[in-house]
């Protein structure tokens, strides 16, 4: 897999002839790219513009001026709309749903990359799909059974798995499984085989040559799932705003709803709340945008 | 919630060994010892049960649900059977229902037409190895990492009647999100916003993986780049072509988040993912007929899964 990927780069290297002088295509390419570049992100620009400045100044001199500069809005915005505890219940639903993902999802494929039988296929047809399928097409019943299924008191205040963090773990997890199988069985499938004969010779179990021989091998591939996963579960709205009834319990992104009609006529508090809510994700992204561009590589040479 | 896949969208390069290894591990299954039996029936049967349990076996019930007149309170015993007569009532006696299959696909429409041609030329053009490329991939990509809830947010600050910017610019007294004329062409606008960024990068991938040779060819044959460009990388990147198309079907398929922090869906941004939510979670819980709409969401979705298994397994086995 490697020395494919080494060879492909360098074919793809720009030769040293590339050096030439900016022709003025070029420089029309860059001029478009640059403008299309700004527009994209004069939305988040313009919001965190506008969270830094006062409602009273921006009402009187409007949005298209300069001054009024502070940072009460973020102040405010997290004081009124308690961001710590909804950050709080963010991390409770989306640690652990990312982690059982990705340990439920790695076995499976491991199943299916390491031995062939005959539901291989249809067993990675069903977690593939049901990563795709709408989610409200299966809201009502599973609202139905979350009301239904009790659980201890010490676990959840509501006594159910409706309006509690294990049910939104379970949802998400059984949402996300489909779409982590697809990739790690692909990832799996590309390890050489003979690793596996020399386990087998070592006298190595199927749990070893799982959790010592293979999860390590997949590291690339799993620190960029739960790079997107992280992200997708963090910025999950559908389930949480369905299944959680008490809103204290809200992780931060449903919780934007509520916060609508608190901030309804501010819109600096508003921006401010949306920066506050868009903070990890961008963090995340930036510190470890480079696991999302090896996802993409590592797909691009299969495995 | 819905993003797609994303790492494994390009098979354009074959896997190395892989027929040894099919060869190698359909012998080793017998020779298992019992407690390597157990782990692995362990190993798949969780995860199974799991994924069954939360999405297939609601999914099954989503289509027997939609057969019968449940409120949602009685025991499942007392449910009568009505057999279509909710997707009577759905097509012919509920007002928001064709507003919303036409908001679903003017989604679809504007995914497809507008922003996914624009985020595939973003990618042949940043797939040219030029200067500040990882600053543009940067800034596009940026909007998919928000979520789709914080777009409208986000947005609602250009939009707002008498706060947005957008107003102010133009001098108008729009209200872009409650008008419900407009609103629906406000929303797709910061959908396809971020759309593009994600349709670019499935195709930056898909053109990584396209074997240079075939360029060189077409470029030693005197093949501009448009023509090169839709008669040789174009077409070898049918199977990436195929996971865009169904990428975008189910995203306008399964829109919900935005329309839904705007106004629940209502006024002008009808969805049929939203009337869904309106029968279940509103004031009226009407389980069957809400089931029906759910069924037609179900439908339409496994087709396009459908077509998609097809063409991400058949990329697997090659």
């Amino acid at each position: 897999m490697s020395s494919a990927t080494l060879t492909r780069a360098a074919d793809t290297a720009p030769p040293p002839a590339r050096r030439r002088p900016l022709r003025p295509a070029r420089v029309v390419l860059h001029v478009f790219l640059a403008a299309v570049a700004v527009g994209w992100l004069f939305p988040i620009l313009w919001a965190v513009l506008t969270s830094l400045r006062s409602y009273e100044y921006t009402a009187t001199h409007g949005y298209v001026s300069l001054g009024g500069w502070t940072l009460d809005n973020y102040l405010t915005a997290w004081r009124t709309a308690e961001f710590g505890k909804h950050f709080l219940n963010s991390v409770y639903i989306t640690v652990p749903a990312v982690l059982l993902t990705l340990f439920l999802a790695s076995c499976v494929a491991f199943v299916i990359a390491r031995f062939s039988w005959k539901f291989n296929i249809a067993l990675l047809g069903l977690f593939t799909a049901a990563n795709l399928l709408p989610q409200q097409a299966l809201l009502i019943p599973l609202f139905r059974m979350f009301t239904e299924i009790p659980l201890p008191a010490w676990m959840s205040d509501s006594e159910l798995l409706y309006d509690s963090y294990w049910g939104l773990i379970l949802v998400n997890v059984a949402f996300q499984c489909g779409f982590c199988v697809f990739v790690l069985s692909n990832y799996m499938k590309a390890l050489p085989h003979e690793l596996y004969e020399a386990a087998m010779v070592d006298g190595a179990s199927v749990w070893r040559q799982y959790w010592q021989v293979t999860m390590p091998l997949c590291r690339p591939a799993l620190a960029a799932l739960a790079t997107l996963e992280v992200t997708w579960i963090y910025n999950e709205f559908f389930w949480a705003t369905v299944l959680m009834r008490t809103g204290d319990k809200f992780p931060v992104t449903s919780s934007l709803n509520n916060l609508r009609g608190e901030f309804f006529t501010d819109n600096n508090l508003v921006s401010a709340g949306s920066v506050l809510v868009a903070i990890p994700t961008l963090v995340i992204f930036f510190l470890l945008q480079k696991q999302f561009v090896r996802g993409l590589t590592l797909g691009a040479s299969k495995g | 919630m819905s993003d797609l896949p994303l790492i494994q969208a390009d098979r354009a390069v074959p896997p190395p060994a892989a027929t040894t290894t099919t060869r190698g591990r359909g012998r080793r299954l017998r020779l298992l010892s019992g407690t390597d039996r157990v782990v692995i029936t362990l190993m798949v049967l969780v995860p199974l049960l799991l994924v069954v349990g939360l999405v297939w076996l609601p999914a099954g019930a989503t289509v027997l649900l939609s057969g019968t007149n449940w409120d949602g309170i009685g025991p499942l015993g007392e449910i009568d059977w009505v057999g279509l007569k909710n997707y009577d009532d759905v097509v012919n006696i509920y007002p928001p229902f064709v507003p919303a299959v036409q908001n679903n696909l003017l989604w679809l429409a504007a995914l497809f037409v507008v922003a996914t041609p624009f985020g595939m030329f973003l990618a042949v053009l940043l797939d040219k190895e030029i200067r500040g490329s990882r600053f543009y991939q940067t800034a596009l990509y940026l909007p998919v990492v928000l979520s789709l809830a914080l777009i409208g947010f986000v947005w609602q600050l250009i939009y707002s009647r008498d706060q947005g910017l957008l107003n102010a610019l133009l001098g108008t007294q729009t209200d872009w999100y409650g008008d419900p004329n407009v609103n629906i062409w406000a929303v797709l606008l910061a959908a396809g916003w971020r759309h593009v960024g994600y349709i670019m990068l499935l195709y930056l991938a898909g053109l990584k993986g396209v074997d240079p040779s075939l360029r060189e060819a077409a470029a030693v044959d005197g093949s501009s780049e448009a023509s090169t460009f839709f008669r040789v990388v174009f077409p070898v990147m049918r199977p990436i072509n195929i996971i865009v198309l169904v990428v975008t079907v189910i995203e306008s398929l399964r829109a919900f988040d935005l329309v839904w922090v705007i106004n629940k869906g209502r006024n002008g941004l009808e969805l049929i993912s939203a009337l869904v939510t309106q029968n279940v979670v509103g004031e009226a819980s009407r389980i069957g007929f809400g089931s029906a709409l759910a069924t037609i969401m179900l439908v339409v979705s496994l087709v396009f899964i459908t077509l998609y298994l097809f063409t991400v397994m058949r990329e697997d086995r090659r």
